[in-house]
């Protein structure tokens, strides 16, 4: 799975990218999973996940899972083009919030 | 014209919920993938094919949206799972590839679901996390649904079954026993599963005769196949002979009329011949077995195991869920005791969500009681729960894995603060409950005399004491023969642990299966034991036991018990003491 370069069109380079820690007690189990894939969906390029050496599409509940981030582990959202800023934005704030698990 | 008479074919299993029963088979089709054949797809129909493909799935997704909406309130939970699988139907991983796998390599849709499927397989077969893992089987679960739509497989589903039949069935998933019409059913038997699956625990909970891990039943037994099963003893009889038949009948007659005459009088307490009354309860899991410990006249609830409803969801249960559990059995049972043993999660029952790291040695690891003081604000909710439940009924506390004398003080006090925080909040509960510890640790049985000043109770764990006393790790077939409750070791332990209870005025309880046993009796008579738990099935059978016996007889047994010096001795001398005895005025088949 590539990931395209991360240069707009005008030649300025925007970080498509950002790395978040998972802290939610469950990790990325299928319900969490599911929710980002719910998001990932609505990209209109390519929105991956990166843990270390290993890149999942994020649209992809089975991907996401083959994963296996547990709390604590670290991982990168990626998106292909710069319109799916607002989707890896939405991303991150699921994450951040803990998916909402522990109200 | 000839008839040829089918042989009778006997396979063993793992009697889960003893009894007899005889009947006709119903195999329970879920649609297993053995047999998929692949063909080519000319171009001009691949179009068709991918459409078969997805109707096929669509067709899934309203199977599954139907089972969903059917599920009663109480198993909810299972249909979380349920709604997982709605979500992998049309995951890319699985709907994408697959389209793209007929496309491409231009093959018929079954082919290449179960292509897809069987890398899916291998990549989560090779995960360390528990939980991880386990998802490759939701996938098998879904897909397997997929394929049945797909074969065109005229499913019948487990709800329509209309006789009183014999469920054979590969495993059955708490799904899967949520549909069926348990009234309709004689018998279970399962290939894989065991004592502690959850089909084995309602058959046991419902009294109904189930062998389960029996291999190759559902490759062996055909619909409508005359069955024998015989829960007692784990065996599954085949198209029966005419004179097995004619046995089995027998015995069934026989077992129930035993059952009956068991269970008459069981309600009435359990007092030796020289009146010590030892109270004899039932060990749950589930809140529905509490119906079974009442009908076999259990005096309360010794050991109720609280990690099942820790283990069937995802997601931590909240206060209310534990709370709604616990007061649910507290009620049924009142005013009769009911024990609740704190999270006891261990190595076999690792939760994704609870574990952290891969243990090395997870039975000496972060289990038990020292999870729980490592994660406080997930302890207090169970003891907030308890502390509420407590309010209905009589409830006591037990604490498992105390090795240490400090981990006992610190319970005392979550226990006081999450009292105080429920007072705070005005929830009605109740802080004046009896608190007990698992004694299954050398440790703590060396430190005994201090932990009782602290206590109300002891509960001696008879497997793990064995286990952590003599380093014997049962999983292991090299050295699981040298198991033994009996041995020397742990008789004189367990005499340690009396002593000091009776002189500190602390109630002695043993929840090992070794209470379960009529020919143990006298040991645990003996070792002044004032109370035993087991599964409900067995009370009857030890109620009895108990009311032939005097308890003075056995004290003085135990002083020549406690000079022996190997398992085999004390083993023989109990036989030679008892077991005549047992055989003639307990067991009366």
């Amino acid at each position: 799975m590539a990931i395209s370069a991360s240069v707009m069109n005008d030649g300025r380079t925007e970080l498509l990218a950002k790395e978040v820690t998972i802290t939610n007690e469950l990790g990325l189990h299928a319900r969490s999973a599911a929710q980002i894939a719910g998001i990932a969906r609505e990209g209109k390029g390519g929105v991956w996940l990166i843990k270390e050496d290993m890149v999942v599409d994020a649209a992809s509940v089975i991907d996401i899972l083959t994963l296996a981030c547990g709390q604590g582990s670290s991982i990168t959202i990626r998106v292909d083009c710069h319109e799916d800023l607002p989707v890896l934005d939405r991303i991150l704030a699921l994450v951040e919030k803990k998916f909402g698990e522990e109200n | 014209m000839i008839v040829k008479e089918q042989q009778e074919i006997i396979l063993k299993g793992i009697g889960a919920s003893p009894g007899i029963c005889i009947g006709k088979a119903y195999l329970v089709d879920r649609g297993t993938v053995d047999v998929v054949k692949k063909y080519i797809i000319r171009k001009e129909d691949l179009e068709k094919e991918k459409n078969r493909f997805k109707a096929s799935v669509q067709r899934a997704k309203e199977e599954l949206h139907q089972i969903i909406e059917k599920t009663p309130e109480e198993y909810r939970e299972h249909a979380n799972i349920l709604e997982t699988h709605v979500v992998l139907l049309k995951d890319k991983m699985l709907y994408g590839k697959t389209i793209e796998t007929i496309e491409r390599e231009r093959v018929n849709a079954e082919w290449a679901l179960r292509k897809v499927v069987a890398r899916l397989k291998d990549i989560f077969r090779d995960m360390s996390d528990p939980y991880f893992r386990e998802r490759g089987s939701d996938i098998v679960h879904v897909s397997n649904r997929i394929m049945r739509n797909l074969s065109g497989a005229d499913h019948v589903s487990i709800k329509d079954i209309d006789k009183r039949v014999i469920l054979v069935a590969e495993d059955l998933s708490p799904a899967d026993t949520s549909q069926i019409q348990l009234e309709r059913v004689k018998g279970f038997v399962t290939d894989a599963g065991g004592m502690a699956s959850h089909t084995g625990i309602i058959a046991r909970t419902l009294q109904i005769p189930a062998v389960l891990g029996a291999d190759r039943a559902t490759k062996t037994i055909r619909n409508d196949d005359l069955l024998v099963v015989d829960g007692t003893n784990g065996l599954l009889i085949i198209h029966p002979s005419e004179s097995t038949l004619i046995e089995y009948e027998e015995r069934r007659a026989r077992h129930e009329i035993r059952i009956a005459s068991i269970t008459r009088g069981a309600d009435a307490p359990a007092v030796t011949t020289d009146g010590v009354r030892v109270e004899v309860m039932g060990n749950i899991e589930l809140p529905e077995e509490v119906v079974a410990v009442r009908d076999f006249g259990g005096d309360g609830i010794g050991l109720y195991r609280s990690e099942f409803q820790y283990l069937s969801r995802t997601t931590f249960p909240s206060e209310d869920d534990l709370f709604d559990k616990y007061k649910d059995v507290v009620e049924v049972m009142a005013p009769r005791p009911v024990v609740i043993r704190t999270l006891d999660i261990n190595g076999d029952k690792a939760v994704s969500y609870l574990s952290g790291a891969d243990e090395a040695n997870p039975a000496l690891g972060l289990r038990a009681i020292r999870y729980c003081l490592q994660k406080p604000e997930v302890f207090k909710v169970q003891l907030r729960a308890i502390l509420r439940a407590a309010a209905f009924g009589n409830v006591r506390i037990l604490i498992p894995m105390i090795s240490d004398f400090e981990e006992v003080v610190q319970v005392k006090r979550l226990l006081d603060e999450s009292a105080i925080e429920l007072e705070r909040r005005g929830v009605p509960c109740r802080r004046e409950i009896q608190m007990g510890i698992m004694v299954e640790v050398p440790s703590a049985v060396v430190m005994i005399d201090t932990i009782a000043k602290k206590v109300d109770f002891f509960s001696i764990g008879t497997n793990d004491l064995v286990q952590y006393a003599m380093a014997i790790d049962r999983q292991n077939r090299q050295v699981a023969h040298l198991f033994n409750p009996l041995h020397p070791a742990l008789i004189r332990m367990v005499k340690h642990v009396s002593d000091v209870a009776r002189d500190e005025g602390v109630r002695l309880a043993m929840c090992g299966e070794m209470a379960a046993y009529p020919l143990h009796i006298p040991v645990l008579l003996g070792l002044c034991i004032d109370e035993l738990s087991m599964n409900p099935q067995s009370i009857p059978l030890v109620k009895r036991a108990v009311r032939t016996l005097s308890a003075s007889d056995t004290r003085g047994f135990m002083d020549s018990l406690l000079k022996q010096v190997r398992a085999s001795d004390v083993n023989a001398l109990l036989r030679e003491a008892y077991e005549e005895h047992m055989t003639r005025h307990v067991h009366t088949e």
